[in-house]
């Protein structure tokens, strides 16, 4: 029994991994693409039929660069910190529910690598952690340019983490759990459609402008603030070790579009869900609302490349500005609001 | 003030709505989302070609008369006319043996065009007595040092086999002239 959970469990955390990298892999393709459409250009077209491969060619453009670590860069620390920033991006899909449970030859196999009655904390704390792979590059790169991409971009994150935590814990209130299976299966009322975000208009859109402001994305993308800064926190990089930031940069981007459908968007709910026909057939349920959360996912990151190529860059201290004056009172106002209805009307 | 589109510069306080900026943002996203669906200006290049103008002014070519003799008799006349002075030739006498290869008892024996001087204003075919040099609706090709793109003789006479046509933009610009 013991043996059988380790073996599921490494199966999904396999699955899980394999997915969240060919997701960031396509991600850079669909960047490109949707860039093109949205600027009237056709994007991509080359490396095989509607250019699919071109994230493939991408990928090997990076490994055969030449690899390079500047003389007076601390040596370790510049190799640890692309390092860093891809291992907290790839470890933070462990608590995010995927779908029901599947029931395979008696056993039940939750779509979730792990539980954890903390999984909203657990995943803002690795996100902290992701500062420090940035932080660390910026820093050992010995470069004027990467040490303010750096420092730019711990201060821009420390900002935003402040009113995304006073967002979530409006959320957090309702549902009077922290484990990310419970707040989704909180959603499933009313056939389906009881989401978060019809409850929390005003938290969903401070939720959303942080986490673009955490997974650096533009409008807040200031670390790497091209015009300025060259390239900010990865101006001294090359070959894979810049491509395990910009990669970073993606996956983070997809968790926080999963982490997002889960809080505000119902996760795997989906209307309908409740129909007759699926309590028959849980394995068919679990395989939609699979589909079906993947679908919220990909919506979000559509939202967070559509900005991208809306939105121009913020000044840096317009960009404190909304941080401090404008998100984290508003979201406390939220909170404020949101518990004194719970205190009059009840949940 | 010329095109009557210059605005006055306002520094009035902004409303709240402006203020709270998403209604600004939305307006923003609704534009890009339009594009998303609006036709397309890129060309798949080496497959499909943009069409040029009739009258577009490419690459030179010493033309041949029917004998398939040169017509430039190394006047230079062209490169006089050349703005850019992009033209350089060497004259020579014609010897009885080149009767057949040269029309005029004086032709060229040198004729280079710097194509990266070249302005491609039209001005050398305008100016040539002799009908012998012509722009064609042809590229000029890419080259990675400035000496190749001295064309020589070698590559602006046209060949016996296969002349360059060039009676598009001739045809079109006499229309024009006579319109006007």
């Amino acid at each position: 029994m013991e043996f059988s959970l380790i073996l599921e469990k490494s199966i999904l955390v396999l699955i899980l991994t394999a997915i969240t990298l060919g997701i960031a892999t396509y991600l850079t393709y669909g960047e490109r693409k949707v860039a093109a459409f949205l600027q009237d250009r056709l994007g991509p077209n080359r490396a095989g039929i509607f250019g699919i491969f071109q994230p493939l060619a991408d990928a090997g453009k990076m490994f055969f660069k030449e690899e390079l670590i500047p003389k007076n860069a601390e040596k370790w620390l510049f190799i640890l910190g692309p390092g860093i920033a891809m291992v907290t991006a790839c470890i933070t899909s462990a608590v995010i529910p995927w779908g029901g449970d599947l029931i395979l030859g008696g056993r039940t196999i939750s779509l979730q690598v792990a539980d954890v009655d903390i999984g909203i904390l657990y995943i803002m704390g690795i996100v902290s952690v992701g500062v420090y792979g940035i932080m660390i590059g910026g820093w050992a790169s010995n470069n004027k340019y990467s040490l303010y991409g750096a420092i730019r971009a711990s201060s821009q994150m420390i900002s935003y983490e402040l009113a995304m935590g006073l967002a979530l814990i409006a959320v957090i209130m309702m549902s009077g759990d922290l484990s990310l299976r419970h707040i989704v299966d909180e959603q499933s009322g009313w056939h389906g459609m009881k989401w978060n975000i019809f409850f929390q208009p005003l938290g969903f859109i401070i939720f959303f402008t942080c986490a673009l402001a955490e997974t650096n994305r533009a409008p807040f993308d200031l670390p790497e603030c091209e015009t300025e800064l060259i390239g900010g926190y990865h101006t001294e990089y090359s070959s894979m070790k810049l491509g395990f930031y910009l990669f970073a940069e993606y996956i983070n981007m997809f968790i926080s579009s999963a982490v997002m459908a889960c809080i505000y968007l119902g996760g795997y709910n989906f209307p309908g869900m409740d129909a007759a026909w699926f309590s028959t057939h849980p394995n068919w349920l679990s395989m939609i609302e699979v589909g079906v959360m993947f679908a919220k996912v990909s919506f979000f990151i559509f939202c967070f490349m559509w900005i991208r190529w809306t939105l121009p860059r913020f000044r840096y201290d317009q960009l404190m500005h909304l941080g401090w004056k404008g998100l984290i009172p508003l979201a406390i106002a939220n909170m404020v609001i949101t518990g004194g209805w719970m205190l009059l009307f009840g949940k | 003030m010329l095109t009557n589109r210059s605005k006055q510069v306002v520094n009035k306080k902004m409303t709240f709505m402006e203020r709270i900026y998403l209604p600004a943002i939305l307006k923003g996203l609704w534009i890009t989302l339009s594009h998303l669906f609006k036709k397309k200006v890129s060309l798949n290049y080496p497959e499909v070609k943009r069409t040029y103008s009739p009258v577009y002014r490419g690459q030179h070519v010493l033309k041949r008369d029917e004998q398939g003799r040169e017509r430039c008799t190394a006047c230079g006349l062209c490169a006089v006319a050349c703005p850019a002075e992009a033209i350089t030739m060497v004259a020579a006498e014609r010897t009885d043996e080149d009767k057949m290869n040269y029309r005029e008892e004086k032709y060229a024996a040198v004729y280079e065009i710097n194509m990266l001087r070249c302005i491609f204003c039209g001005l050398c075919e305008e100016a040539c007595p002799k009908e012998a040099i012509f722009l064609t609706d042809r590229l000029v090709n890419v080259e990675d040092n400035r000496g190749s793109f001295i064309y020589g003789k070698d590559k602006l006479v046209e060949s016996r086999e296969n002349p360059i046509d060039i009676s598009k933009r001739q045809v079109w610009s006499f229309a024009g002239e006579g319109k006007a």
